[in-house]
């Protein structure tokens, strides 16, 4: 059967690429990426209690080394390309695996969260576009936008209902997709353990109502007045 | 057609080396030679699929089919209990020749010795091919394979893979049979039911088979064909067997030639779930090992309608520990099921039918804690649960006895062969291991033995043996055999009369159960006859089956096999009324000790009994194949 | 009591399938579903109808043969149940069931609740077995097996192929499926030798049937009639990803997505 063989180790590597475990495996690595990131940015924003020297100085922090700020900003966004380029693939694949549905289906079983990937994803992605827009690159800050000015940006952003609004719902989708996503991503790279997995999933989800409330009480308390 | 011969090619000498003798004396097939011999393989279960398989390892050309969407499907899975082999690992005194013997006695003396003490010698080859495949058996802490006692044996020589041994071994079979569909060696054929066999030259050439979905009628050509299509337990309609499972390949062998050997020999378990309705499409099996803990009793009074905790300790009959203070509850099959039976006969039955008796777990739950009976018996109490909506735990389950195996089958030589030279019989469909009645957990082990370790030897011998000449579908044999079963189709299509094969098949079952069934007497078996002459005749003018002939069409599958039963439920009345003498599981209430056990024979029906075809309104013509005991002397079976 | 059917009925796997509407009377709570359904065919042959093609057999729950959805879940509402061993007790007077049958691309649909699942067999063809040639077996107890393992392993193995599974989940995949398979043979020492080629060829087969990927959601593991727990599924992943990681070598090796190509359908 050698006419059977993969030429190649680009071959046999693309062979893997194709396969569906493999597909989830990039998910869950680049998940895991991005919910890194998810907790490092928040703690980094949590500094906003701290008082605006302190925000901005984190702030400039962050941009002492362009290479090293660049270089992280390019893993994420990779990582969240790749995230994207596996949805839409096994998304594409879904539809085609079933392509007659039921007239009646009852999902008795799976989380909410998790069905809702499919939704929870792009409306975040969406957001994080906005969300670099409106704070990172400033343009669509309603009320003008200070550069290296974190604290006031932020405080003049979330003073506009609507703004806060969007952000709040995302933060909430996020909750949701990490629920599901935490416990998930050690599925897809294969550790499960009948005394681990199910710590796991409370662990998943307490942090990612850690994460939403974290993020949450931000514009929560612009608005309440607190933060000014 | 050749005169029917019954030559059993039993081997000389000790019975101890019989079989590396006449291994030795067989002739070889060149391994070049092999992949031009295509070899046709009918059932996939564990005699069938392990057949296909080493068959297609050694190099043959196969051709494996099956009536289901997937081997996997077999009937074989549905097994529970075990698998016996007397590998002595519990060091309790076991023994190929212990194995051997208890065969021979379990089965009442109405098998070979030479056939069975083979099988003893392969059960040992058997469990190490299967832990090989992955077989999950059950292990102890220490990591080697555990066993428990089974049907009434004295020693632990059952391997067991919690109560699905059948489902494990089949699944070590079936991927055996896979790998062998990756290699290139074994094509399978599933929904694909055989429906005739092609003769040529006295020689078994080939099947006629018809595509389950698209109703195609086909001509497979073979140089050998071999049967393994399990027992014909559904002519009684109510059985544990799947409702799939049919008598139709062995029965059109047999009217192609094939002799048919001790059909009156019916296996009845006795512990199934009792038939709830006029519904009832199947019964379900309870495994045998509940009476390991569970005790069966009666209450003591006929028609006594109080609910069980409400009949106190001195109105209950535990009649098998009574009768048989020995084995108790434990008691083979066949003695159990008879006496249940005579206690539902006197009015002591319970449930809502009266066809039922208490196999009750109250004593082992307060002796051994409901946890460790939950861990010896859970899944199975679930299962009565769901089935009976009762819970065994707080109620005593009720069981009664159904149809669950077949002894009697195609006639086979010691090679396996029938009376058709190239056509080969294993498993549940042949006749050969068990004589009268089969013990618990033998079963699998003989489906395996046959497959595995038997007809990969024979069929060489055979095929060595004879130069074939080439045919093909076009050879007139064929031609005129397709014509036939595309008539018969046609015919069942074209009644369009008033009632179902269903009602028919009901109707049958209930006459042969009655009369046929745990014990027969001349009177109920000649009326037997009668009405089931008469029921065939009004089926072939009465039936209704709709639909087409060229798609899937259960309705078509379903009348086809009940056209069988009624013409195979007569040859096995025929031959319970021609056996005049009680053994195993025929029961013939004139031939019984003063205390009500069968009484056996020796001098009379020491023989098989090989029933020829004749033609469908014709008598079959008996030929007898003596049995000589060398090891085993015929004694009264006592269990006392 | 009275029930208030509506079945999916298909002719032909090319003809227009529609659900009809079947009112039946009289059924006993000791019935079990596909006894229900007998009689409902028994009076439809009657009428000279055809009667609604099921696949079943063993009616106990083992064969894998049955199943079709009831009100959208896979074998019906009883836990760890094949719909042959469902019994219409699960039900009260009046109860409205819709019954459809398994919908995945790979499960083509034979007649109204039939579905041809012979995808399964070329998942286990491609590589769910270990070989072994007949006869060539050491003796069973050379190599001990932990207790502990074996029990896991059978819990994998009770897998009955019934594809349940694979209606159930969102995206029609064959994860739980084929995990089982890999999880039963990759814990047994004897199955250690082909444990990465396992992992790779049966995973590619899946892929190349066009069963869909698992999304780690759990459906499949709610309407198992054995039970099988998803764990079985990151067993695969695991063997799966240590596979294409280790064996070097192995771009020597026959491709398994050519050779699960080549195994086509029927």
């Amino acid at each position: 059967m050698s006419s059977l063989a993969v030429g190649s180790p680009y071959d046999r590597a693309f062979r893997f690429y194709e396969s569906t475990v493999f597909k989830k495996a990039v998910m869950a690595v680049t998940g895991l990426i991005l919910f890194a990131f998810v907790i490092g940015h928040l703690i980094g924003n949590l500094q906003v209690y701290e008082g605006p020297e302190k925000m901005d100085a984190y702030g400039r922090f962050l941009r002492i080394e362009p290479v090293l700020l660049w270089a992280v900003r390019l893993v994420l966004l990779g990582a969240v390309l790749l995230h994207i380029l596996m949805t839409v693939q096994l998304a594409l694949l879904k539809k085609k695996a079933r392509p007659i549905g039921y007239v009646k289906k009852d999902n008795s079983h799976s989380s909410y969260a998790s069905r809702t990937m499919y939704w929870s994803g792009p409306i975040i992605a969406v957001f994080i576009i906005y969300h670099i827009l409106h704070l990172t690159l400033g343009v669509a800050q309603p009320d003008g936008f200070e550069e290296g000015h974190p604290y006031a940006n932020l405080v003049r952003g979330f003073q506009n209902p609507a703004v806060s609004s969007f952000y709040i719902l995302a933060m909430i989708l996020l909750c949701l997709h990490l629920y599901h996503g935490v416990f998930s991503m050690f599925q897809s790279l294969g550790a499960n353990h009948p005394i681990y997995t199910p710590l796991l999933r409370k662990f998943a989800a307490g942090i990612a109502i850690a994460i939403a409330i974290g993020y949450i009480s931000i514009p929560v308390s612009v608005l309440a007045g607190w933060l000014h | 057609m050749a005169p029917l011969k019954i030559e059993s090619k039993l081997p000389s000498g000790p019975i101890e080396q019989a079989w590396e003798k006449a291994q030795f004396e067989m002739k070889l097939v060149n391994p070049a030679n092999k992949r031009k011999y295509n070899i046709l393989v009918v059932g996939s279960g564990l005699a069938g699929g392990s057949a296909a398989a080493s068959l297609g390892e050694l190099g043959y050309n196969v051709k494996c089919f099956c009536f289901h969407g997937s081997p996997r499907r077999a009937h074989s899975i549905a097994a529970q209990g075990g698998i016996n082999a007397a590998k002595n690992y519990q060091n309790d005194g076991d023994s190929i020749f212990r194995l051997f013997y208890d065969t021979v006695k379990g089965g009442d003396f109405r098998a070979r010795e030479a056939n069975v003490y083979r099988l003893a010698q392969n059960s040992v080859r058997i469990i190490d091919q299967c832990v090989a495949q992955g077989v999950p058996f059950a292990r102890e802490y220490g990591g080697a394979l555990a066993n428990r006692s089974f049907g009434g044996a004295q020693v632990s020589r059952t391997f067991y893979a919690r109560g699905q041994t059948g489902q494990q071994l089949l699944l070590g079979a079936y991927q055996a049979l896979e790998r062998q569909v990756d290699e290139g060696t074994v094509q399978m054929l599933p929904y694909t039911e055989m429906l005739d066999l092609v003769v040529v030259d006295g020689h078994a050439r080939g099947i006629v088979t018809r595509d389950l979905l698209t109703g195609e009628i086909k001509c497979h050509v073979g140089d050998a064909v071999v049967l393994a299509s399990g027992g014909y337990g559904n002519v009684y309609y109510l059985s544990t067997n799947a409702k799939g499972s049919n008598a139709t390949a062995i029965w059109r062998a047999h009217k192609r030639g094939a002799a048919f050997a001790n059909p009156c020999f019916t296996q009845i378990h006795p512990t199934c779930i009792p038939v709830s309705g006029e519904y009832q499409s199947k019964l379900t099996l309870m495994s045998e090992s509940l009476r390991n803990d569970g005790r069966i009793w009666v209450p003591k009074k006929p028609h006594d309608k109080r609910p069980p905790d409400q009949i106190p300790e001195e109105d209950r009959d535990y009649f098998l520990e009574r009768r048989y203070p020995s084995f108790g509850n434990l008691v083979p099959r066949d003695v159990a099921s008879r006496n249940i039976k005579m206690v539902c006969d006197e009015g002591r039955g319970v449930g809502p039918s009266g066809l039922g008796v208490y196999l009750d777990f109250a004593d082992a739950i307060r002796r051994l804690g409901r946890a460790t009976i939950a861990e010896r018996y859970g899944n199975l109490f679930e299962m009565y649960e769901r089935i009976t909506g009762e819970n065994p735990y707080e109620v005593p389950m009720r069981i009664y006895p159904a149809i669950h195996y077949t002894m009697g089958g195609l006639w086979v030589d010691y090679e396996l062969m029938s009376t058709i030279p190239g056509l080969f019989v294993l498993g549940e469909a042949n006749f050969s291991d068990h004589g009268a009645n089969r013990l618990g957990a033998s079963a699998l082990m003989q489906g395996l033995s046959d497959g595995y370790f038997i007809i990969p030897y024979t069929i060489g011998n055979y095929l060595a043996s004879n130069k074939l000449e080439k045919v093909g579908v076009s050879h007139p044999a064929f031609r005129s055999v397709e014509a036939e079963v595309v008539a018969m189709t046609k015919k069942l299509l074209s009644i369009n009369g008033t009632r179902t094969t269903t009602s028919f098949h009901k109707e049958l079952g209930k006459i042969v159960w009655d009369k046929c069934g745990m014990s027969r007497n001349a009177g109920g078996l000649e009326d037997a006859l009668g009405r089931i002459r008469g029921l065939r005749e009004e089926f072939w003018k009465n039936v209704k089956v709709v639909g087409d002939s060229n798609d899937l069409n259960a309705s078509i599958e379903a009348a086809g096999r009940v056209a069988d039963y009624f013409e195979l439920a007569e040859l096995m009345c025929i031959d319970a009324l021609d056996r005049n003498e009680s053994c195993g599981g025929h029961f013939r209430e004139e031939y019984q000790t003063s205390d009500n056990e069968a009484l056996r024979n020796d001098e009379l029906y020491s023989y098989v009994a090989a029933w020829e075809f004749t033609g469908v309104k014709s008598p079959p013509k008996l030929h007898k194949e003596p049995l000589e005991f060398h090891y085993v002397h015929p004694s009264q079976r006592s269990y006392k | 009591m009275k029930l208030t059917l509506h079945i999916w009925r298909q002719r032909s796997p090319t003809a227009k399938g529609q659900m009809v509407r079947y009112d039946v009377p009289d059924v006993s709570p000791d019935m079990s579903f596909l006894e229900m359904l007998d009689v409902v065919n028994e009076g439809l042959i009657l009428k000279g109808e055809e009667p609604i093609a099921f696949e079943h057999d063993c009616r106990e729950g083992i064969c894998g043969s049955c199943g079709f959805m009831i009100n959208g879940v896979a074998h019906g509402p009883s836990r760890g149940t094949a719909v042959c061993q469902l019994h219409m007790r699960q039900y009260k007077d009046g109860d409205v069931l819709f019954v459809e049958p398994f919908r995945a691309r790979a499960f083509p649909l034979l007649k109204d609740l039939a579905v041809d699942r012979r995808a399964l067999d070329r998942i286990i063809t491609a590589g769910g077995y270990i070989s072994v040639r007949t006869g060539s077996a050491p003796e069973g107890n050379v190599i001990p097996v932990p207790k502990e393992k074996a029990e896991l392993a059978m819990d994998a193995a009770a897998c009955i192929g019934c594809g349940a599974c694979v209606a159930a989940c969102p995206n029609a995949s064959a994860a739980l499926f084929t995990g089982a398979k890999i999880t039963h043979l990759g814990l047994l020492p004897q199955g250690q030798a082909e444990r990465d080629q396992r992992a790779k060829k049966m995973v590619a087969q899946a892929n190349v049937e066009v069963f869909g990927n698992c999304t780690n959601i759990g459906e499949c593991e709610a309407v198992c009639p054995k039970e099988i727990k998803i764990e079985v599924i990151a067993r695969m992943n695991r063997d799966y990803l240590k596979a294409a990681w280790k064996n070097r070598e192995s771009y020597r090796d026959d491709d398994p997505v050519e050779l699960a190509l080549s195994r086509g359908k029927p």
